[in-house]
């Protein structure tokens, strides 16, 4: 049986379909028209919500297969890969993409090895090659300085994961329909050496990703007490808080509202670095950003190159002037 | 208890250059150090070992001068460890890697843990520790930001994703591979860097291990590097120059300009 079609890992929390799920559509569809084959969305979950696997066919999947125990509610690694490796078996996908999430990360190389599947991690582009039918995965290297396209000549199924956040979710569309399977998996499948014993949301991460508005604040503050003039920029924005690498090592700020290469991606409508050089390492996390702007005291800080509007100057004196003139612009609109 | 922590060397700075015939790096002329990121796997196998008694053995592959990277991590604290190393191993990608770093550990004899850093810097694909523990059928916790516990034959750790932090009982042997916030890496000690320079660190090749041809290298890599290139970065910035009180006035009134042209306030 020959290798066909294109899947996407879709992901599950606490039942509902997570938005990594429809950017992955959207990756999907594009190569699924390529190749001329079927769009698959596999989920693994528990009492997963009937209207959010339909949701994934309205969003452009031809099928989904669901395979749910109470042992998948959430992720483990051994019953999650074994699992999927049943299915890669049963059905023989050409494609198989995932979101390079803590689940996408750890699920695919496990199941690269057992499947003897090539695998690339972080991929930015994702097209087919137009001779041989090969999918061309484009990644960022070396902390970002390269930009490397990577090929699986004669390893099926082609494995790749995707960044969060790098694409749009797919939209829905009228009238769409698909197969839904529900599948309940077998007992033998549901092993686990691990086990999730609690789990403790972290609130002061939330958001960050989710955020239409990032602050990001860089070296130049210099030390972590300044940071509350970041937060108070921040508020006045109605912004999630963002550092580069450099202030996350020190201890300014923890490692969940790191952005770059090595922490998050975000896409937010607006971006504001202050007080961050932009190395390649950061601008790999925010380059998508709608919009961006830039304070920095050295004008050739790289930030610049990717910022459509930069204050080159003093923090310390600049920002106090932004989050006046902010709050003096939205006090005004309220009256 | 006895830990094994893989650890790779990576180039020291972001001036690297690649083989644009093979799409592999060129490794000559740059500083080589330990990967920043796997100092955080040492540090934990250290205490670890402190905690707990035992061994903590770092694991390379790479060419011959790697061995610098399994003596910094003797310098350390680490006890020992071993160099994977053989001209058949060359131009790996995270399968092969893997495979070979799995087949080096089952030569080690008996272990609980082994703990890598969450990627490395250079490749930046974090394949490599989950691959060893699909390698060797071990469970796997990826993530790690706590090793809050370890008993008997379980290890409580805490994981961070995406929506907060998941506590794992992990079956013991089992992989981690550990993010910064699990313990901050200590320097090399004098006592640690004599022991390191004493140290002799044998080498595991090809004829070492049970490992199969057609698995080793680049030949044994299911992935090819078919194009590298520098990405572009383009957008056209207005720029403010703030230096005295009136211009920081301007730059400000100009940013609030552009957020309301916007439509960003």
């Amino acid at each position: 049986m020959e290798y066909k079609g294109v899947w996407i890992l879709a992901e599950q929390f606490k039942g509902r379909v997570q938005r990594i799920s429809h950017e992955l559509l959207t990756r999907g569809a594009d190569l699924a028209a390529k190749r001329g084959v079927e769009l698959t969305a596999v989920i693994f979950g528990n009492e997963i919500n009937d209207d959010d696997l339909q949701g994934l066919i309205d969003r452009g999947a031809d099928t989904v297969i669901a395979t749910e125990a109470p042992e998948l509610e959430h992720f483990l690694v051994e019953p999650y890969a074994a699992c999927m490796i049943k299915l890669i078996a049963e059905h023989r996908p050409e494609i198989v993409i995932a979101g390079a999430t803590s689940t996408g990360r750890t699920l695919m190389p496990y199941v690269a090895i057992k499947t003897n599947a090539g695998l690339t991690a972080d991929c930015t582009v994702l097209d087919i090659e137009e001779d041989t039918g090969n999918l061309l995965q484009t990644r960022p290297a070396i902390g970002g300085n390269i930009l490397a396209t990577i090929k699986t000549p004669n390893h099926r199924p082609q494995m790749a994961t995707v960044r969060p956040r790098s694409t749009q979710p797919a939209p829905t569309q009228q009238g769409r329909t698909g197969k839904i399977t529900r599948l309940t998996a077998p007992s033998e499948l549901l092993e686990s050496r691990i086990r999730r014993v609690d789990f403790v949301p972290d609130e002061s991460e939330h958001g960050l990703q989710d955020a239409d508005t990032v602050v990001a604040c860089g070296r130049g503050i210099k030390k972590g007490e300044n940071l509350s003039l970041i937060n108070d920029l921040a508020e006045s924005l109605d912004a999630a808080v963002g550092a580069s690498r450099d202030v996350v090592d020190r201890g300014w700020l923890s490692y969940p509202h790191q952005v770059g290469l090595s922490g998050k991606t975000v896409s937010p409508k607006l971006y504001v670095a202050i007080g961050v050089s932009g190395t390649i390492q950061h601008l790999a996390g925010m380059q998508t950003s709608e919009n961006v702007i830039a304070v920095n005291s050295d004008p050739d800080a790289q930030i610049f190159r990717v910022a459509d509007f930069g204050i080159v100057g003093n923090l310390f004196e600049v920002v106090p002037a932004m989050i006046e003139k902010i709050k003096a612009t939205r006090e005004g609109e309220k009256h | 208890m006895r830990i094994i922590v893989p650890i790779k060397q990576v180039p020291e700075t972001n001036a690297v250059k690649m083989d644009e015939a093979t799409g592999t790096m060129i490794r000559d002329g740059v500083e080589a150090i330990v990967n920043p990121l796997d100092l955080y796997a040492i540090e934990i196998a250290i205490r670890l070992r402190e905690a707990h008694g035992g061994e903590v053995l770092a694991v390379s592959m790479g060419p011959p001068k790697a061995v610098k990277a399994v003596k910094e991590a003797v310098a350390m604290g680490c006890d020992g460890g071993v160099l994977v190393s053989d001209k058949a191993f060359a131009g790996a990608d995270t399968w092969a890697t893997s495979y070979v770093l799995a087949e080096a550990i089952k030569t080690l004899g008996d272990y609980q843990l082994i703990i890598c850093g969450e990627r490395a810097t250079d490749g930046d694909t974090g394949q490599v520790g989950p691959g060893i523990a699909a390698w060797l059928d071990l469970p796997v916790a990826s993530y790690v930001s706590k090793v809050e516990d370890v008993s008997e034959d379980i290890c409580r750790c805490q994981r961070l994703v995406e929506e907060g932090y998941e506590i794992l009982d992990v079956t013991m042997p089992a992989v981690l591979t550990v993010v910064k916030e699990v313990a901050d890496p200590r320097l090399p000690t004098l006592g640690g860097k004599q022991k390191a320079r004493k140290l002799e660190v044998p080498t595991l090749g090809q004829a070492d291990m049970t490992v199969k041809q057609e698995y080793l290298g680049l030949k044994g890599s299911p992935t090819r590097v078919v194009k590298i290139f520098r990405p572009k970065v383009a957008r056209q910035c207005q720029m403010f120059t703030a230096t005295d009180e009136t211009s920081i006035d301007q730059a400000a009134d100009a940013m609030v300009g552009f957020l309301k042209e916007r439509e960003l306030i």
